[in-house]
């Protein structure tokens, strides 16, 4: 089942850039709805897969883009490692390249890092159809640009991503998680206050009624952070936290339209939006008919509008999922920067075009 | 190299300059006498000097910008200086170009202990940061062994690492955001107070950059809890080989410590002479193993990292009793380069990283060019993170040494690049290891970094000639390397 499909990628892409035709990127189609709709030809990456190298005690892992993410922490869990970014999913098919073009990072985020933290090295196809490879397989490395993290959250609009190497981590010896009751407005100021002391957290989330926190490290670690935070143990936590990072969990069951807010970690809250907060208040889910732009950006933050509510009128216009812009907009001399960055990996258009901002 | 001011047409740039820069800045702002230019003249790489065409000394961001807009008219291009303490020929300046220091922006703006960061101005100081934040229980965790002078400014550009980045990262990971001000004078905002921000990660871009893309006005970066307690073993080893393994066999164990060092035998004798830090100076190797955490997690740890390292084959094993000799143990690391600094007269640390798995046989080839070459080699290592650094002991009055070090050098980087690493961990490429780009990177890659250049600095104008080659120079590297009859050195073996 693995194999090497550079070559061909590479081709389509240069054929593709020499004809000035659009490219749909996939691989598992489990994140086509995050960001806006793409028109193109579909650059299917999903044949391109396998694990070319995993040295745990080196603490990297190399894997092709269309490498499933679960054949990549099975492999991983074997050797008693981790992603410890917990990348999100959504669905059986998600792969290595799709996660990492789309940045995302589940409830460990503002403890262990970014999914962009762990990119240690790239090999991508530009929209000249070359292949290039950028970073490497070591922890340190200040040679060149960094265009490997700069491929974490482009979305593929500068680069087909066909190879990443990520820093992996030993999984903790022990977890527990602590539930407490609490509203948001305090749950915040907890967290904040949580995270100012050298405590073993490693998540921290609100729903609306009580407070999950999750503490990893070493058995006695755990027993006297606990001590110090309080709570109830909470039996099923490695299902609860999934469904955080899957959003299965009941909250995101609702039918508006639903946006993710990536605010300070002190931000008050808003008393009058129904939310859920994670990564110990740094990002917020909210429901919300209005784009929240200006409150987001007024607090220091941005917003991305996840999903549309059901009751919205369907994408025309090329404006995205029900209408108007999905990601916040960029200041002006921001967005003509992102421009020439783009022309710059991507000169004819072709890759993505218009997934992030409708300019890129 | 010549003097400024011997060429007219230098000399014509030079008084434009000058002019401008005297209706944007006060008098003692801007330097262009040629002993007021002489500090400026060179880095930590003091091997490579020059002296800029002008010095001008902003103290707010709005003059960067006005600053930076004259120089872009006059079409002068621009080289950024922190406290000059990098190690590559990055802020090496430009004889017919503008120095810009930004040593006057030193003020901490804000600290903010709940949301935990700190707002700085680029010429802050690393450790300045943490001094601050201390009072919170707070610090800030890259810590570079340069940390008592080096700017966040120039730890961007850098994207500077410490004896502690295995397990808190590097600068890339503890920076929110960047206030830049570009060569055409205008400022941006990169990243923000959230974790993330829209758009593409232009933080990440710019950090390591070089002082290629822009001019980093403001900082804002995370601060971190100081840990409960830190706990630190000192293990001896015969065999430089089983050192090796035993960084091996603790990260296979579960365990990432805070900080994991390596130096070897002359490096070990060279501290233990400059600082009296107890060492074992008949070891071939020592290791230094810092972990950090809770009391108990930290108590956990240091029994089994004990056992470890005894079971790796170690001759002796120390933990630090008190809090006064685990200073004891790390200030012969810290004290390594100007310990090694005493042993002659010049020395060039280099910066490669590898796959931790090589070392032994890297260590051994380095030996062998040591040798071959007659230049004698201490190696420091941040074995936790693979990132080695070689000093090489020469004497610059010697003729041709330096040539011969550079070479040697040169080789070592190349090596790190053979065995799947790097030629530079967290120094930067600067000046120093521009041929050796043409080694790591392809044609199509080097031109994909030109081209990113551009999108931010269309003309080449800041910090022009550093990190990234043009094809032409590394076709003439490249013809170096392949007519062996040309070779500087023909009768070294070459690996
Ligand atoms: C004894 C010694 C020990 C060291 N140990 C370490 C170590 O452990 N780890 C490590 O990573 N490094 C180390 N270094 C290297 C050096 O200290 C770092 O690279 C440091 O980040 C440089 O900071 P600086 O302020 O001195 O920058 P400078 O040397 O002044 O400049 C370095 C580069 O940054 C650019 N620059 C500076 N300020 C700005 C700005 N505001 N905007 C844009 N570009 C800018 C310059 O143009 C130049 O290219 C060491 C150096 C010495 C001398």
């Amino acid at each position: 089942m693995d194999q090497d499909l550079s070559r061909q990628l590479a081709e389509r892409v240069h054929t593709a850039q020499a004809a000035g035709m659009p490219l749909r990127i996939a691989a598992g189609n489990t994140k086509a709805w995050l960001g806006r709709p793409v028109e193109g030809e579909t650059l299917d990456v999903a044949g391109h897969r396998g694990i070319v190298g995993y040295e745990p005690t080196e603490l990297v892992l190399t894997a092709r883009a269309g490498t499933p993410l679960s054949e990549i922490e099975a492999a991983l869990a074997e050797a008693g490692q981790c992603l410890a970014f917990e990348p999100p999913h959504f669905g059986d098919a998600a792969t290595l390249g799709g996660s990492v073009a789309c940045n995302l990072s589940g409830p460990a985020r503002p403890y262990a890092g970014a999914c962009r933290d762990f990119v240690l090295g790239t090999r991508i196809i530009n929209g000249r159809g070359e292949v290039l490879r950028f970073g490497g397989e070591v922890m340190k490395n200040v040679a060149g640009y960094d265009l490997s993290r700069l491929m974490a959250g482009a979305q593929g609009t500068l680069g087909v991503i066909l190879e990443v190497s990520l820093k992996v981590l030993p999984r903790p010896a022990a977890e527990q998680t602590l539930a407490l009751e609490m509203d948001a407005a305090a749950a915040i100021r907890q967290f904040n206050a949580w995270a100012a002391r050298p405590l073993p957290i490693t998540a921290a989330c609100h729903d609306g009624e009580r407070v999950r926190v999750r503490l990893s490290g070493a058995e006695a670690a755990l027993r006297a952070a606990r001590r110090k935070l309080g709570g109830e143990v909470v039996a099923d936590a490695e299902a609860f936290w999934r469904s955080v990072r899957e959003q299965s969990h009941a909250f995101f069951n609702g039918s508006g339209a639903l946006w993710r807010l990536s605010l300070p970690p002190a931000t008050p809250v808003d008393p009058i939006l129904l939310q859920f907060i994670d990564w110990g208040g740094a990002q917020r889910w909210v429901y919300s008919e209005p784009p929240p732009w200006e409150a987001a950006a007024a607090a220091g933050g941005h917003a991305t509008r996840w999903r549309a509510g059901c009751h919205a009128p369907s994408p025309s216009g090329g404006e995205g999922r029900g209408g108007g812009a999905v990601f916040q907009p960029l200041p002006e001399g921001l967005m003509a920067l992102h421009r020439r960055v783009k022309r710059s990996l991507d000169p004819a258009g072709i890759l993505n075009p218009g997934r992030l901002y409708p300019e890129l | 190299m010549s003097e400024s001011g011997t060429s007219p047409a230098v000399h014509a740039r030079r008084s434009d300059l000058v002019r401008g820069l005297l209706a944007l800045l006060p008098a003692e702002s801007v330097l262009h006498e040629p002993e007021d230019l002489r500090p400026y003249e060179c880095d930590g790489l003091s091997a490579y000097r020059r002296l800029p065409m002008v010095v001008a000394l902003p103290s707010t961001p709005e003059q960067v910008q006005a600053v930076m807009r004259l120089a872009h008219r006059l079409r002068v291009p621009v080289v950024a200086r922190g406290a000059g303490t990098g190690l590559s020929g990055g802020a090496l300046p430009l004889e017919d170009g503008l120095l810009l220091s930004l040593a006057k922006m030193k003020s901490i703006l804000a600290i903010d202990p709940v949301a935990r960061t700190a707002r700085v101005q680029p010429g802050v100081r690393n450790l300045a940061i943490s001094e601050a934040a201390r009072p919170h229980g707070l610090y800030y965790a890259p810590d570079p062994s340069s940390q008592i002078a080096c700017t966040i400014g120039g730890n961007v550009a850098e994207n500077s690492g410490g004896v502690h980045c295995l397990k808190y990262g590097l600068t890339v990971h503890n920076v929110l955001k960047l206030e830049v001000v570009t060569v055409e004078g205008e400022r941006l905002t990169l990243g923000a107070d959230a974790l993330d921000a829209p758009g593409y990660d232009l933080l990440a871009l710019m950090t390591g950059s070089e002082g290629l893309l822009a001019v980093v006005v403001e900082a804002t970066v995370r601060l971190l809890p100081t840990p409960e307690r830190a706990q630190v073993l000192l293990a001896a080893y015969d065999d430089v080989a089983c050192a090796g393994a035993a960084v091996g066999a603790i990260i296979a164990a579960g365990i990432i410590p805070a900080g994991l060092e390596m130096m070897d035998n002359p490096a070990i004798r060279a501290a233990e002479a400059f600082v009296h830090a107890d060492y074992p100076v008949e070891a071939a190797a020592i290791l230094l193993c810092e972990l950090d955490g809770t009391n108990e997690e930290v108590s956990e740890q240091v029994m089994r990292v004990r056992e470890l390292l005894l079971q790796s084959g170690a001759t002796e094993v120390r933990t630090a009793r008190d809090e006064a000799e685990r200073a004891l143990f790390w200030k012969g690391r810290k004290a390594a380069f100007p310990a090694v600094g005493r042993l002659s007269p010049d020395y060039y640390c280099m910066d490669g990283t590898i796959p931790r798995r090589r070392l032994p046989e890297v260590l051994e080839r380095i030996e062998a060019l040591s040798k071959a070459y007659g230049l004698p080699v201490a190696n420091v290592f941040h074995a936790g993170d693979g990132n080695l650094h070689p000093l090489i002991l020469y004497d610059a009055n010697r003729p041709g040494e330096l040539e011969r070090t550079e070479e040697l050098g040169g080789r070592i980087l190349e090596l790190c690049v053979e065995v799947g690493g790097t030629i530079t961990g967290e120094h930067g490429v600067g000046m120093e290891k521009i041929n050796q780009m043409c080694v790591q990177f392809r044609p199509a890659e080097l031109e994909q970094f030109h081209a990113v250049k551009a999108a931010f600095d269309p003309e080449g104008l800041l910090n022009p000639g550093k990190a990234v080659p043009t094809l032409h120079r590394c076709a003439e590297f490249g013809a170096m390397h392949v007519h062996g009859g040309q070779l500087k050195f023909p009768d070294i073996p070459r690996f």
